[in-house]
């Protein structure tokens, strides 16, 4: 039974001893420990929840990059396509162009031929008629400078102009 | 691992048939030289007891020991301080005091005196302290220097995962979002009783927390906080429970008063006897080598390795006991401020509608509360 009984000593000494451990460690160990510990912690939990919405955001502009990439694909098809109708287009244009300016070139000229040929011919014709108007004064006047020659002259183109 | 065990106790079966022959033939000499015997209670109760100096071994019939202050208050003579060697191990009397057949230390006039005397306990606990505060303070210390993103290392490192149990799963759960003004004090019992614990399993070392005055201590601390931390919810549950009939009001109302009490003087027996228990089954098994021996000399060396098997068993055993308890300790600790700082939930508006449809309920709560005391 003196096992049940307390000893007021041990009791009292048991006693001093864990309250001045509980102040001392309170203070000195148990204080920073568990700040530490918890500071730990949420600084771990920051980062995670950091990492997270990196993460998230690293997503989201990949996703973004990705719809950029396409639209620009997408807008240099187009601007392809454009240039290339712009291009057959403009060829086209400067095809169909060119050939009316060239037929109306070749026309111009042809009627400028046309025209210098014909005026060529006319002035060709008229210096013909002058000469051979001038040859036969000559010839007449050289012909015709007796009466009589010029008598047998006019009776011989008399008789001409009744034969055409 | 059965075989083994099974030849464990076919050895042991053996061992304890065969000599039980050679007891009987040695009983008869034992009777005529009752010295030559080995007192095995006077061994264990010699140990589980406090002393007033540190006893390591005998040496040639002579006690090999440390002696320590002693400190006794006198009513009339005032306080006395001297060591213990003057006691000469209870051979002589010192200043008027001496040594009685307990080992306690008696007014050789009859007056009741304090004895408040650093005994073996005491300088067990100091050296424990001494650790304790050597141990948590340089953690601490390396948490301050590394700063908190830094991962422990060393001692640190194995501390670690105690406090962050202690403060999950003991104090979390129980105390709510409170538990960090509790922390401290839940930490601080859990150590002390473990290192104690621990020490006390040294050989030569001190029978500390299987002493009923340590174990009163620590649960009068727990019993003050629990009282203290006490809100109005729970004295109003505790003197005036509402929704109960009169009549059984007062038999509850007393009931639950000694609960309180009950709650503490629980933890106080609970840690004692556990250790106690400890100390003594190992000494016991111990001392059965001696037993033997006393009764035949190849019988004691015979059983030496059935004693050790159970020794070492018991130490492994004793190891977890020590952790063990401190967690139970701390646990039942933490459970108890809990339920003294609950505060009023949303369901006591609907209190009494509550007990008046299942007033079984109210009793099964006890029950269930009975039960954690268990």
């Amino acid at each position: 039974m003196d096992l049940l009984i307390p000893d007021l000593g041990l009791f009292f000494w048991t006693l001093l001893a864990f309250l001045v451990v509980l102040f001392i460690l309170k203070k000195f160990a148990w204080g920073p420990i568990v700040k530490a510990l918890q500071e730990r912690e949420s600084g771990i939990a920051d980062s995670i929840a950091a990492a997270e919405k990196v993460k998230a955001e690293m997503q989201q502009m990949q996703a973004q990059n990705e719809s950029l990439l396409i639209q620009a694909r997408e807008e240099r098809t187009q601007m392809l396509k454009e240039a290339k109708e712009t291009k057959d287009r403009i060829i086209n244009e400067a095809k169909e162009q060119a050939k009316t300016e060239a037929n109306k070139i070749l026309e111009d000229t042809r009627l400028q031929i046309e025209r210098q040929k014909m005026a060529a011919m006319t002035e060709v014709k008229n210096e013909i008629g002058n000469l051979a108007v001038e040859v036969a004064e000559k010839i007449l006047r050289k012909q015709l400078a007796g009466q009589e020659a010029q008598q047998g002259f006019v009776q011989m183109l008399a008789d001409e102009i009744k034969l055409n | 691992m059965l075989t083994i065990c099974k030849r464990l106790f076919a050895v042991l079966f053996f061992i304890v048939a065969g000599f039980s022959a050679f007891a009987s033939e040695e009983h008869a000499e034992a009777a005529h030289g009752e010295k030559k015997g080995f007192n095995a209670s006077e061994v264990i109760f010699g140990h589980i007891g406090d002393n007033h100096d540190w006893h390591f071994f005998d040496w040639n019939g002579h006690p090999v020991s440390m002696p320590l202050p002693v400190i006794v208050y006198h009513p009339q003579k005032g306080l006395s301080v001297f060591s213990s060697a003057r006691f000469h191990h209870g051979h002589e009397s010192y200043e008027g005091y001496a040594l009685n057949e307990k080992n306690k230390i008696v007014s050789e006039d009859g007056v009741a005196i304090k004895d408040f005397s650093i005994t073996k306990n005491v300088t067990s606990m100091l050296i424990s302290v001494i650790l304790l505060l050597l141990i948590m303070t340089s953690v601490a210390k390396k948490y301050k220097k590394n700063g908190a993103m830094k991962a422990p290392s060393g001692f640190q490192n194995a501390l670690e995962p105690v406090i962050v149990f202690v403060r999950d799963e003991v104090a979390k759960p129980n105390l709510g979002h409170k538990y960090m003004r509790y922390m401290p004090l839940l930490l601080t019992v859990f150590f002390f009783i473990w290192i104690n614990n621990l020490l006390g399993l040294l050989p030569g070392g001190a029978n500390f927390t299987g002493n009923i005055a340590v174990t009163a201590a620590l649960s009068l601390i727990s019993f003050i906080v629990i009282v203290f931390s006490g809100n109005k919810h729970f004295w109003g549950h505790l003197f005036n429970p509402p929704g109960v009939p009169f009549g059984i009001k007062l038999l509850l109302v007393p009931i639950e008063i000694i609960s309180l009490f009950i709650k503490p003087i629980a933890l106080m027996i609970r840690l004692f006897a556990n250790i106690l228990a400890g100390h003594i089954i190992i000494l016991s098994v111990i001392s059965m080598i001696f037993i033997f021996g006393a009764l035949n000399a190849y019988a004691g060396w015979g059983f030496v390795p059935v004693s050790l098997a159970f020794a070492i068993f018991m130490f492994f055993l004793e190891l977890l006991v020590a952790a063990i308890q401190a967690f139970i300790f701390t646990n039942l600790t933490a459970v108890f401020i809990g339920q003294a700082i609950e505060e009023a939930h949303h369901h006591d508006h609907e209190h009494e509608e509550y007990h008046a449809k299942h007033p079984i309920t109210g009793q099964g709560y006890n029950v269930s509360e009975q039960e954690i005391i268990a």
